[in-house]
């Protein structure tokens, strides 16, 4: 038995940048599906998120054969709520709405905007109880923030979902930590390789749909989506895909700037994480 | 400038001897090459005068709270920068002892490697156990930073000792730097510029070292590799989906998957959301494929073409760095992960534990944490894979114990054989006979199909009582039937074998090959062995499918799980064997003390703990009456 060659072998196409990202978080996605038994992602419907999806749909052909989970504070805007409702029936998606306990339920020492974010941690928790998942794929970046740069794609957390960042496993050769003692699960992160700007080019090549809010209007735009009272637009021109990626080619901006609680102390972001926060 | 996405990008890692400075000299080309957002060298300024301490460059790095308190480094993280129209990953890796773990994952994802020396200490232990890690874990452009320059006066002598020092080791590992560079990253000599207190100094500055390095090219020259990762079922089509590690591959290509030895035919390149349907994928790719006909493929298989197969084998050498927290023994047992395969290893031999420090072997017969050794691996079964030197990606292992990985290693096959050779391939000057006698003729006399019943199940489930009984009764009702079962294979077929791992695998192969030959001769074969692993029933199977193919069809193997719970097995014990198992008079004994993989679709399930002999003798009866009966 022989092999048939082709008469033509055509010019080979090569991976450019985005292609190679692509390629890696296809992978990420297809092990955890293969690897864990009750799997789900998250969903916060801003544009990371939504590129998870949209590479979920690459790995699984058009199919996202696990349960998308949105943990609602309750105070997302509006534009967010229309978009979710539209898309979850679009893609055929699976969709788990979440509730988060009230503020007053969480640790006061927090700085106030941390101590609001904390309720969407306090969520999350409470809906990995109620469904019991094994691994959960979070769409966060190493280029967004120092502790998230130290993350593994396969992040194991422990008793009450803690991550323990001074012991983490090793990762390498794509071989990734996918088996785990009891009353552990898994934070799967394929997008931790991407930056701000990739997503942005990826979102525009692959015309992947996004919230207006994303979008300068009267000279201001959010470049980050979380609760609407403790996020803020950052002044912006830029209105099309085109103008927002001119505008992080040259910016020096950091993209969570608009985020409060990231600056209200210097381990404030830390403890969040270290509790279970994305 | 082009656009940022359209830039090369390199991922590369700094390694060293703690304090020699690797932090100082992330934050110095961040700051250098201008790639610090906005108020970020203010606030670590502000930062550090709060503190009452002088400006630290670390600072950008260890951006977490039990970094700064500690002044170490401890995990790796990634900043990137800009020089020269191409974007770095840098990967600050610490260099702790404690923290080797975290320079192995950050080393492992890098496509090239700074290496600092201090030049007032020198070279160091783990300057040394860096440079033989980068080696096996592939990185394989280096270029040596010699810091501190300022603490020995930049000093040309100082700096052409610790060149020739280290110059001399990594030539004994084959490893060529691109280059030394002196410099002094806390005040920036020779970072992003010539150093004016270096004059002697004619070499590149760090960021001319960088630009050297080149991306690494996606093997699409090389033979074919995609480890399988999965076969999708979520419509109409069935996918097998993976990532092609190494060559390429196109519609109509005829494809083998190892170690389950099957063919088939690239049909489609699946992809969603793409504008046309590829026709062809290469190295780097994760794809989908689906083939002409529908073949069992599962995860762990390796797809390549027919005329560059990937080496079958369940033993090999593994050159290894162990990272486990105790030390690693003869005959330990470990989880081997290997591209996407899985099984079970041990450490059949250490041969050799190897010196990071001076190169130098010597025998052990344990391995220290975060040594590097060269052992001897065996598999529970067949796995494929490559020889390190033939395909890295294929040819690189990890082990893990307590779901951590705890090793990575480099495969050679050195002194052991392709055991594709030995067990699947038949010599090419053997023309399969075309028998003068068509399956037809046979069935049409006989009024039946041959075909294979494979009793599979615990030792005590009721395979034999079963299969002599079903013989029997069969045989009254004039089929041809014929039972094969350890007394008449054991005795003179398999009378060379005994009971090791291996001789197991190979008593169920002959079971196989023999139970295919005789169901090619038209008859009803029942097997009656324990055949602990789907591996060698798969095996089985593949033997009497490859028979069936070669003539008209119309042989078939049936996998019947003879099932009884192990608690109603061991309390029968017709031969008292689980009772000297049990008291570790028998070695390896299926449910005891080695493994019973359950079919995982059988094609039939017989519960001789719920059913009577006669309730389940009427099902298997009413089983062959329906598969086998010839149609007239």
């Amino acid at each position: 038995m022989r092999r048939i060659l082709c008469v033509a072998i055509p010019e080979r196409q090569p991976m450019d940048h985005l292609d190679t990202l692509e390629a890696e978080s296809v992978y990420i996605l297809r092990e955890a599906f293969a690897k864990l038994d009750n799997l789900a992602v998250l969903w916060s419907l801003g544009k990371d998120s939504n590129v998870v999806l949209w590479l979920t749909r690459k790995a699984f052909f058009g199919h996202v054969p696990f349960p998308v989970m949105h943990v609602d504070t309750g105070k997302k805007f509006k534009e967010m709520y229309d978009f979710r409702e539209h898309y979850a029936r679009e893609w055929g998606l699976n969709l788990l709405v979440e509730p988060c306990p009230p503020v007053e339920e969480m640790d006061p020492t927090l700085p106030p905007a941390a101590r609001s974010a904390a309720r969407k941690t306090a969520g999350l928790n409470l809906a990995l109880a109620k469904h019991g998942f094994q691994g959960l794929i979070a769409g966060i970046r190493r280029d967004e923030e120092g502790t998230r740069a130290k993350e593994r794609y396969f992040s194991p957390r422990g008793e009450g979902n803690r991550w323990n960042l001074k012991d983490q496993p090793p990762e390498f050769w794509n071989q990734y930590m996918t088996s785990f003692p009891p009353g552990t699960h898994v934070r799967v992160h394929p997008l931790l390789h991407w930056s701000e700007v990739d997503i942005w080019r990826y979102t525009q090549r692959e015309n992947i749909p996004l919230i207006d809010l994303y979008f300068a209007r009267d000279g201001r735009r959010y470049r980050s989506l979380g609760d609407q009272d403790i996020t803020s637009p950052v002044p912006s021109t830029a209105s099309t895909l085109d103008e927002i990626i001119l505008e992080l080619e040259t910016t020096r901006v950091a993209e969570r700037s608009g985020r409060a609680m990231d600056h209200e102390a210097e381990d404030a972001f830390e403890r969040l994480r270290a509790d279970g926060y994305m | 400038m082009a656009p940022r996405s359209s830039r090369p990008q390199l991922k590369i890692v700094i390694v060293g001897h703690v304090d020699h400075g690797k932090s100082t000299l992330v934050g110095r080309l961040i700051h250098d090459t201008g790639s610090l957002p906005d108020g970020k060298f203010e606030a670590i300024e502000a930062m550090c005068r709060r503190r009452g301490m002088p400006f630290e460059w670390a600072f950008l790095m260890d951006a977490l709270q039990a970094e700064r308190d500690q002044g170490v480094t401890i995990d790796t993280t990634q900043i990137r920068f800009t020089s020269g129209g191409r974007d770095y990953v840098i990967i600050d890796a610490p260099g702790h002892k404690e923290f080797l773990k975290n320079m192995i994952t950050g080393a492992a994802m890098s496509e090239a490697a700074l290496l600092l020396i201090d030049a007032d200490e020198g070279v160091r232990e783990q300057s040394r156990r860096h440079g033989y890690l980068l080696h096996l874990l592939g990185v394989r452009q280096v270029a040596v930073l010699v810091n501190k320059m300022d603490l020995v006066g930049f000093d040309a002598g100082r700096f052409g000792e610790v060149v020739e020092t280290y110059r001399g080791y990594l030539e004994g590992l084959g490893i060529a730097p691109t280059c030394f560079v002196p410099i002094s990253a806390r005040d920036g000599d020779n970072v992003a510029t010539a150093s004016r207190r270096m004059p002697w100094h004619q070499g590149p500055t760090v960021l001319e070292a960088l630009d050297a390095f080149r991306p690494l090219d996606r093997p699409v020259d090389r033979p074919l590799r995609m480890p399988v990762q999965d076969v999708y079922k979520f419509d109409a089509r069935r996918i097998i989906a993976g990532r092609i590690e190494a060559g390429r591959v196109r519609v109509g290509d005829e494809v083998m998957f190892s170690p389950s030895n099957r063919t088939g035919r690239i049909r489609s390149i699946e992809a969603w959301s793409v504008p046309e349907a590829p026709r062809e994928a290469h190295a780097g790719q994760s794809v989908g494929i689906t083939l002409d006909e529908q073949i069992f493929v599962e995860r762990g298989d390796v797809m390549s073409h027919l005329d560059d197969l990937p080496v079958e084998t369940n033993v090999f050498r593994g050159r290894l760095f162990w990272l486990g927290r105790r030390t690693l023994g003869l005959g330990d047992r470990l989880r081997l992960k290997l591209h996407t395969a899985e099984t079970d290893a041990q450490i059949q031999s250490i041969e050799r534990v190897i010196d990071t420090s001076d190169l130098g072997s010597r025998e052990a017969s344990e391995v220290e944490r975060n040594a590097v050794a060269e052992v001897v691996l065996r598999t529970r079964g067949l796995i494929a894979l490559d020889e390190h030197e033939q395909d890295p990606i294929t040819g690189r292992f990890v082990l893990v114990e307590d779901h951590i990985p705890v090793a990575g290693g480099i495969i050679s096959m050195e002194g052991y054989p392709d055991q594709r050779e030995l067990i699947t391939q038949r010599s090419t000057n053997i023309t399969a006979v075309g028998h003068g006698v068509s399956r037809a003729a046979r069935t049409g006399r006989s009024g039946h199909k041959g075909g294979v019943l494979w009793f599979t199940g615990l030792s005590g489930a009721g395979k034999s009582t079963l299969a002599l009984a079903l013989e029997a009764r069969l045989f009254a009702k004039g089929y041809e039937v014929y039972v094969l079962d350890g007394d008449n294979v054991r005795g003179g077929l398999n009378a060379n074998l005994g009971f090791s791992p291996e001789d197991r695998a190979e008593n169920i192969r002959r079971v196989g090959e023999v139970a295919a030959l005789f169901a090619d001769a038209g008859m009803i074969v029942i097997s009656s062995f324990i055949s602990p692993y789907r591996a060698d029933r798969e095996r089985a199977r593949h033997a009497v499918e490859r028979l069936a193919s070669n003539g008209e069809g119309g042989l078939s193997f049936h996998e019947i799980h003879i099932k009884a719970s192990l608690a109603v097995c061991e309390q029968r014990d017709p031969k008292g064997l689980y009772q000297k198992a049990r008291a570790g008079k028998i070695a390896e004994f299926t449910g005891i003390s080695s493994p019973y993989e359950p079919p995982e679709v059988p094609d039939l399930v017989v519960r001789t703990d719920l059913m009577d002999v006669e309730e389940c003798l009427h099902d298997l009866v009413a089983y062959v009456e329906q598969h086998f009966v010839h149609q007239r």
